[in-house]
């Protein structure tokens, strides 16, 4: 059994990280509730009062609001499935025996993507999708698609790109868990049936849930992080067609400067994340 | 599938597959260094070129006329700085979840993950607004605390689990021996959870280099991070797209190094606690 530690111990190894996380991740939250109750714009800051809840009814009857939260999900509901069906599809292939070095290699390429900065997946997404000088539409065979000014396509784009970027982690975390198969067992079901549905269906499956929780946990996050890749890509644009979250709380606190506002709606985000966070995490994750 | 199709797809479509997914991860990369050594009327040839006399122009003037240098220096104090700070505080955090029982632990717990999970702007708007009225806009400082935000759940998520992987035998041993739980933590349990501490130094240290907005909304000359100063080249109408190349693969090449070299921990680090 463990032997009864003091408080004064325990304190003086987590209480500096609570401190730091308090002051740089609650402090600047109270902030903002303070800022979500009053009429805040950085334009008119002699013009600051206290307006009640007024800022959280104009948030949660806005459509704008509502349309980017949409928009959100729609993004992961879209890209999610590819990702995990592109990556299933890339664990199996590298999960087989045989050409090492070719397998080690490509492993080793699906690192990059992952660790690619953001903004520059953005940038890079300018200069590849770029309608007259881009290599997209070359390779397209000349083609003379407007991807960064047309709604649909530039959503399309968003869309590619997360693949091309997560896809890699899918697969490596379903890799991951393909190898906790007891060899022997994956053997006889081979040697069972010879169908690879089958086996994957009923001897590995059980093995990929817990990644594939993870991946959903980890993507869900994310796309309500989103920010670095479409801000350098489209800010949003055409009209509001890639305007995420995130995007559209920083234009409202930093390009229209009612950081009120902003504050409210980063408020009902945050809400919506732990209550998100919570469902997942107690019904999937093992904890302390 | 057909019956014929008994144990592996034959060989030459698994290695076409192998190397259509090698080129589909690599491309964008050879793209981006290609129309970085392009001068501006060379990258802005419609259809693009793929054979052309490279020039590291753009480099240079990025480098040394624009400043990049200067804000890569911004990133590279930051990043270092904030993955310190991270580790010093919260090792021994992981220490205490992985080895204390107390009250309230399953919260703690919680609430350090949550952190993960909110999007920086949430943090973004109130930050800006404590940083100006503290005079903090703009300094190296402001970036390595608000870093923390992030990176600290990271290095306890991944520490907290790598001690607990440590046998509890030998704190035992040293406890009798009359150490410190300080003592048990930095020499005997810590060198042993070292892969865990390198794995979460690395991500720490690519998270807050890589990191675009807070580096845009908090900082303006002195401490202007790389990704921002990428950004600022966006302005305008005739975009210098081998300049911005340049700067991007500055930014990035360092870190697809960084990155394969430790591609293990790496991985290791990503898959954990998604196959248990």
């Amino acid at each position: 059994m463990r032997d009864r530690v003091s408080r004064r111990t325990i304190f003086a190894f987590i209480g500096p990280s609570i401190i730091a996380l308090a002051l740089v991740g609650i402090a600047p939250l109270l902030y903002a509730g303070w800022t979500s109750l009053h009429f805040f714009n950085l334009t008119k800051l002699r013009r600051v009062k206290f307006i009640g809840l007024e800022n959280y009814g104009t948030v949660l009857t806005d459509p704008v609001f509502w349309e980017a939260m949409g928009r959100t999900f729609f993004l992961l509901a879209s890209a999610l499935p590819i990702q995990v069906a592109l990556g299933l599809g890339i664990a199996l292939v590298l999960h087989r025996p045989g050409l090492t070095l070719l397998k080690t290699l490509t492993r080793l390429s699906l690192v990059l993507p992952m660790a690619t900065t953001y903004a520059v997946v953005g940038l890079l997404g300018q200069v590849m999708f770029n309608q007259k000088f881009g290599v997209v539409n070359q390779l397209l065979g000349g083609a003379d698609i407007n991807w960064i000014g047309d709604s649909t396509n530039a959503f399309i784009m968003i869309i590619f790109w997360d693949v091309w970027q997560w896809t890699p982690f899918v697969a490596l975390v379903l890799l991951a868990g393909l190898s906790m198969v007891p060899g022997e067992i994956e053997e006889a079901a081979r040697l069972e049936s010879k169908s690879w549905w089958v086996v994957l269906r009923y001897v590995q499956l059980p093995f990929l849930i817990p990644g594939l929780v993870a991946v959903l946990i980890l993507r869900t996050a994310d796309t309500l992080k989103l920010f670095d890749m479409v801000f350098t890509l489209t800010r949003g644009g055409p009209g509001s067609s890639t305007e995420f979250i995130s995007l559209m709380i920083q234009r409202v606190g930093f390009r229209a400067f009612d950081q009120g506002l902003a504050s409210a709606q980063a408020i009902i985000l945050l809400i919506i994340t732990i209550v998100l966070a919570q469902i997942y995490i107690r019904v999937f994750y093992k904890e302390v | 599938m057909a019956a014929a199709n008994r144990r592996a797809p034959p060989l030459f479509w698994q290695i076409a597959l192998l190397l259509v997914i090698m080129a589909v991860c690599v491309f964008p990369f050879y793209w981006m260094v290609t129309t970085s050594l392009k001068t501006q009327v060379v990258a802005l040839n419609a259809p693009p070129v793929w054979f052309f006399e490279p020039t590291l122009e753009n480099y240079r003037e990025a480098l040394f006329e624009d400043g990049v240098l200067d804000t890569l220096i911004n990133s590279l104090i930051i990043a270092i700085s904030t993955t310190a700070l991270a580790l010093a505080l919260g090792v021994p955090a992981a220490f205490a979840l992985a080895r204390f029982e107390f009250r309230g632990k399953k919260d703690l717990w919680f609430w350090f993950i949550t952190n993960r999970m909110v999007s920086p702007i949430v943090l973004a708007l109130p930050f800006f607004l404590i940083a100006k009225n503290l005079g903090l806009l703009d300094k190296h400082i402001t970036l390595i605390l608000i870093y923390l935000t992030f990176n600290l759940p990271i290095v306890i998520w991944i520490v907290t689990d790598q001690f607990r992987g440590v046998p509890y035998d030998l704190d035992e041993a040293a406890r009798l021996e009359g150490a410190s739980q300080f003592t048990i933590m930095t020499r005997i349990c810590l060198p042993l959870a070292m892969p865990g501490v390198a794995v979460s130094a690395i991500f720490s240290f690519i998270f807050s280099w890589n990191e675009l907005m807070f580096g845009l909304i908090l900082t303006r000359t002195d401490a202007k991070t790389a990704p921002a100063m990428a950004v600022s080249f966006m302005e305008g109408y005739n975009l210098p797209y081998g300049k911005i190349m340049a700067t991007s693969s500055l930014i990035v090449i360092p870190v697809l190094i960084f990155a394969l070299l430790a591609s293990k921990q790496l991985v290791r680090g990503l898959t954990m606690g998604a196959v248990k």
